[in-house]
């Protein structure tokens, strides 16, 4: 099975916790029309790491990194999910069973209907689980 | 009350003569250290060639610095056998300062503390809880032995615990204790919350780090003590330099075991009584460890007028640091040991700022330090851990907790000249 189509690349941003950090990202990608498609903040102790899928990840990669912020890109996978009572659980019990851990998470309710993005340990592994259980994965090309 | 009533009141012309043969002998002593043989063969000066107490000027000054370069035993006139304690202090960069004392010497020591703790009025009758760290740093065993030699009861209940150490003052019935302001301050609350009023106590002891007459105010109203101020440093023995007496204004420095000067820090000449600069202290009593003209960084001023209590001249309570030493919950902290610390980690920049609080009377030391660019991997976790690490480091090297922020590259401040990466808010007290 070709899994590599299933790899999504999230960008991860390191920011400090403060007024103003978000805006100035937001607004750096705005200007190279880049779009957010999903996205997330996770926080810890006065820092925390802004996490995006877009739709051009390495324009949104080198616009960041010339603006001096500390960015790094992070596999994870896309997965679509019922939207109604249960979705979740049928996708986090295909993990749980198959001793696959989740990382971090984040969904989104968009066009393709709800899709939740998962960063797992073994990302190889959890594409093919997901594919057998007939689970559907989204493509990378949806994102970018 | 003296303890040793004659050398504590000895008549100026006495005084001088027995610190002009006292100073002799220093020298001769400093000579079996290299570093001195060398500095005092440089500067043409023998034994000798002292003549008069204002000899003492054509000796250069020592520096912490010096002594951190002779790490671990290069200070030491006396061979090791003859050392019988080491303790340590913090150093510039990373590596601390190394005292040794002798036999003779911690009796010295003991002796001196026997006077201060005399002179403030306590004594066989009085039980004492000395809550300083009874480790390297050189205030807890100082005073134990100090107060054992004048027969109190001592509790050597060390630091940590503040209830614990409140039900002690309580269930023994301590009379006079020993530790930082800073503590006292937080000790003082606790023992509020706990509804203890702690009755027995009656004098406070109280040094390691600068403190206010408004921080003497209300420690002496939360605990109901009469407060003394301490002063001391590992490098002339520890605590015990000197001390408040009754009158409480000005500290009584024992003049026939250390030779004062107060110079300006920047010139290096001796500035008049009356006018503030740093303390330069040459110990006139050490065995193990002598030495001439030591910088202390400290800044007061010698005060021009007598004392009601008969002994000699006093020195005004220590106000600030002619260097960028920091004290922090009574520890010395160069920032150069705080880069010292960082250089050392790369998954951190060499940049950083320091922030200095005192939240509930405790000092609390926050770092800031950039992530590395080459070791940010995208994930909260990898960060934690980097975060972690520093603030271990940091630990270990400083003896300090410290709260560590990680920042992103590019954000702190660059300094042209000379670098102001230590922010004090803690209030003058």
């Amino acid at each position: 099975m070709d899994t590599k189509k299933y790899v999504i690349r999230q960008i991860s941003i390191f920011s400090e916790n403060r007024p103003g950090r978000l805006a100035a990202i937001a607004h750096a990608l705005g200007e190279e029309k880049i779009n957010i498609l999903a996205f997330s903040i996770a926080e810890a102790n006065g820092f925390g790491v802004v996490r995006a899928l877009v739709d051009h990840p390495e324009k949104a990669h080198d616009k960041l990194l010339s603006l001096g912020f500390n960015i790094a890109f992070t596999d994870v996978i896309a997965v679509h999910m019922k939207d109604q009572p249960g979705g979740l659980y049928e996708v986090a019990k295909i993990l749980g069973d198959a001793g696959i851990n989740i990382e971090y998470s984040y969904a989104y309710s968009g066009k393709e209907g709800a899709v939740l993005i998962l960063r797992v340990d073994l990302v190889e592994d959890a594409i093919k689980k997901i594919k057998n259980s007939g689970a559907t994965l989204l493509e990378r090309s949806v994102f970018h | 009350m003296f303890w040793d009533k004659k050398i504590e009141t000895l008549k100026t012309d006495d005084l001088q003569a027995l610190q002009l043969k006292r100073l002799k002998k220093t020298i001769s002593q400093a000579q079996k250290v290299g570093f001195f043989k060398k500095r005092l063969s440089d500067a043409g000066i023998t034994a000798s060639s002292i003549k008069t107490l204002d000899d003492i000027q054509k000796i250069p000054f020592t520096k912490k610095q010096d002594l951190r370069e002779g790490y671990p035993f290069g200070f030491f006139a006396v061979p090791l056998k003859e050392i019988v304690r080491i303790h340590t202090t913090s150093g510039t960069t990373g590596k601390p300062t190394v005292v040794g004392y002798t036999k003779k010497d911690l009796d010295v020591w003991a002796d001196l503390i026997a006077r201060n703790m005399t002179m403030v009025g306590v004594g066989k009758e009085d039980i004492f809880q000395n809550m300083v760290n009874y480790g390297m740093f050189t205030g807890g065993l100082g005073f134990h032995y100090g107060a054992e030699k004048i027969g109190m009861t001592v509790i050597p209940s060390a630091t940590g615990n503040t209830k614990r150490q409140i039900e002690m003052i309580r269930d023994f019935g301590v009379t006079t204790i020993h530790c930082t302001p800073s503590y006292a301050m937080h000790l003082s609350e606790v023992a509020e919350e706990m509804g203890e009023s702690l009755d027995s106590l009656k004098t406070g002891i109280f040094g390691a780090e600068p403190w206010s007459e408004s921080v003497r105010h209300s420690l002496e109203k939360r605990l109901g003590v009469t407060a003394f101020d301490s002063y001391g440093l590992s490098e002339l023995f520890g605590p015990g330099v000197a001390f408040e007496c009754k009158e409480r204004n000005g500290l009584h420095i024992w003049h026939d075991s250390y030779l004062v000067e107060i110079i300006d820090p920047n010139t290096g000449e001796r500035v008049s009584d009356g006018e503030r600069g740093e303390l330069v202290v040459t110990p006139l009593v050490k065995e193990a460890m002598p030495l001439l003209r030591y910088r202390t960084g400290d800044v007061t001023m010698l005060i021009e007028d007598g004392c009601l209590c008969k002994r000699a001249q006093k020195i005004a309570r220590i106000t600030g640091r002619s260097d960028d030493m920091l004290v922090i919950r009574g520890i010395n902290v160069f920032p150069s040991q705080i880069e010292h610390v960082l250089l050392k980690i790369p998954e951190v920049g060499n940049q950083f700022m320091v922030y200095i609080d005192r939240i509930n009377y405790l000092d609390e030391m926050t770092v800031e330090v950039e992530i590395n660019r080459d070791f940010f991997s995208g994930e909260l976790t990898d960060l934690a851990k980097i975060q972690k690490k520093v603030g271990k480091e940091l630990r270990d090297s400083l003896e300090l907790r410290t709260t560590v922020r990680l920042v992103e590259p590019g954000s702190l401040p660059r300094f042209e000249g000379k670098a102001k990466r230590v922010i004090d808010r803690r209030e003058v007290i």
